[in-house]
């Protein structure tokens, strides 16, 4: 299974260390990485893989969402597949 | 990879426009429930409902979970409770009791089938159901009741339509304590769809699996958006933006419902592609008519705006979704609806102007509340009118009216949460006794000379 991270915010130093950090942490296998500034906005999406993840799936996107809320960003952990169903005929 | 603009713009959708699932409703049958002991069915309605949609609510949240999508309603429609209910030969409140136990029991929000199909005439245990329904309401909190009474293949059961506005009336009465709710959720249908996964007027039709999930599909704030962004588009433009929304809000509903019909291990049914508004500020289809250049809903214009959108919403959402159903189309609940509340306290939008709405859009007279001295045949004959569109369009229209006891126009009555309140709006004082005391049937109308 793969999901999309998003965040979005104020960019600042070492967002993607962090994110990846957890991602690391918990066996989520980063597949995919884009990233742009709109703007003064950070914009990250990032794609990953989960099937090995060491912990349930909800905890680890509410960890995802705490460390960004800490750095003053949203963090938003969605099934891949959303996209691909709305986005792709 | 996934392109980050379209990443981006699911993520302020929902975040910020207000995209959601409105409803995940599983069907149920109650046919192999038929008995002639009343308490027996009973027993048999509970233990099967309770079976069937055990899961439903847990699974719907894991789904909201996993794919980040809030799904705000969780419902079960049965079949019409009539047909159930008819072997035993006693009043079926013990039905809605029954229905009101299950949905405490699964925590689902509403039960919608406490129901009868009369669009010709009254079969056994038909009317027995209908004069129940007031008492059946007031002493229950979370089920619903729908009768259809008319169809363009049958005619208007005018007995029927008589029959309705006394008991809107009474619903109304015996819950006045309770800001007339009964009254909210009593629908009368003409051409009820048998798959419609919305409350008040969902129910499971006797040719549906014995157990399906149907979704509804929400999204007013997105199209509006959308429409935003397309200040000098011309209307054509503007179709083709509603189009485009349209593909994407039921892309999410498909894949909810197919995922949810897979987890549970039952058929998927239908996506009902609509726009159902919400009180909350954003989601609103009155503001879509206004994005797109009304002063005000119900101003002259709106019917064509209001066409033009309907029609466009269904032609996006049928390529989104392998199987279409239920209301499909935007609804106008007037007080569910931010952008209509305000028109009808502005004076704009009449009860008139909401009736030659529904010719071209979804549903009905929905949520309208009216003064508390309407006369029941006043009521009737709204009916009336409202199933005449219907059956000579071939189309589905309803009316949800609210009488608010004791109050007049000018006032008005709060329900709460997502039913939002709703401005006591001008009947006519004119009186249609006579027309609704005849009873009878209307004909079925031709379907041909169509002019």
């Amino acid at each position: 299974m793969r999901a999309v991270v998003a965040v979005i915010g104020k960019d600042t130093v070492g967002i993607l260390a962090k994110v990846s950090g957890i991602c690391a942490e918990y066996k989520a296998n980063v597949m995919d990485v884009t990233q742009t500034i709109m703007q003064d906005l950070f914009a990250m999406t990032m794609l990953i893989e989960i099937s090995n993840l060491t912990i349930d799936y909800v905890d680890f996107a509410d960890k995802l969402k705490n460390t960004g809320t800490e750095m003053g960003l949203q963090v938003h952990v969605m099934h891949e597949d959303i996209f691909n169903s709305m986005h792709k005929i | 990879m996934l392109n980050t603009g379209d990443i981006l713009e699911t993520i302020k959708m929902i975040q910020e426009e207000n995209l959601d699932i409105r409803t995940i409703t599983m069907g149920i049958s109650l046919l192999d429930c038929i008995d002639s002991d009343i308490d027996r069915a009973c027993d048999k309605v509970y233990e099967k409902m309770m079976r069937r949609a055990e899961h439903l609510v847990k699974t719907g949240e894991d789904i909201e979970k996993q794919y980040g999508i809030p799904i705000i309603n969780k419902r079960i429609s049965v079949t019409p409770i009539a047909i159930v209910s008819a072997a035993t030969k006693q009043s079926p409140v013990k039905f809605a009791k029954t229905l009101q136990r299950v949905a405490e029991g699964t925590g689902v929000n509403y039960v919608g089938g406490y129901s009868a199909l009369v669009h010709k005439g009254f079969s056994a245990g038909d009317k027995e159901l209908i004069e129940s329904i007031p008492e059946a309401l007031a002493e229950t909190k979370n089920v619903c009741s729908s009768v259809n009474i008319g169809s363009t293949k049958a005619g208007i059961n005018m007995d029927a339509v008589a029959m309705m506005g006394k008991i809107i009336r009474e619903a109304s009465e015996k819950t006045a304590h309770d800001h007339c709710f009964g009254a909210a959720k009593i629908v009368v249908f003409c051409n009820a769809p048998e798959d419609n996964p919305f409350m008040a007027g969902a129910f499971h039709g006797v040719g549906e699996y014995d157990t399906e999930i149907n979704v509804g599909v929400s999204g007013p704030g997105v199209v509006r958006a959308a429409l935003q962004k397309h200040p000098d588009a011309n209307i054509s433009e503007i179709a083709d933006v509603i189009k485009k929304t349209a593909f994407k809000i039921t892309r999410m509903g498909q894949l909810v419902g197919t995922e949810a019909s897979k987890r549970l291990g039952v058929p998927f049914g239908i996506v009902d592609l609509s726009l159902a508004p919400t009180p909350a500020v954003g989601d609103s289809v009155a503001h879509i008519l206004e994005e797109i250049g009304l002063e005000s809903c119900g101003a002259h214009g709106t019917t064509a705006c209001l066409a033009m959108l309907n029609d466009a919403v269904k032609k996006g959402g049928v390529m989104a979704s392998s199987h279409v159903g239920g209301l499909s189309g935007a609804f106008i609940p007037v007080s569910e609806d931010a952008g209509m509340i305000d028109a009808a306290n502005r004076g704009s939008l009449s009860l008139e102007k909401l009736e030659a709405m529904t010719a071209v859009c979804s549903v009905g007279l929905d949520m309208i509340v009216i003064p508390g001295d309407t006369p029941a045949d006043t009521i009737s004959a709204i009916i009336a009118d409202e199933a005449a569109i219907g059956m000579v369009n071939s189309k589905t229209t309803a009316v949800r009216v609210i009488p608010a006891i004791g109050m007049k126009e000018g006032d008005t009555l709060e329900f709460g949460g997502l039913f939002g309140s709703g401005p006591v709006m001008k009947v006519s004082s004119f009186s249609s006794s006579k027309f609704i005391s005849r009873g009878g049937r209307i004909p079925a109308p031709l379907q041909s000379l169509k002019n």
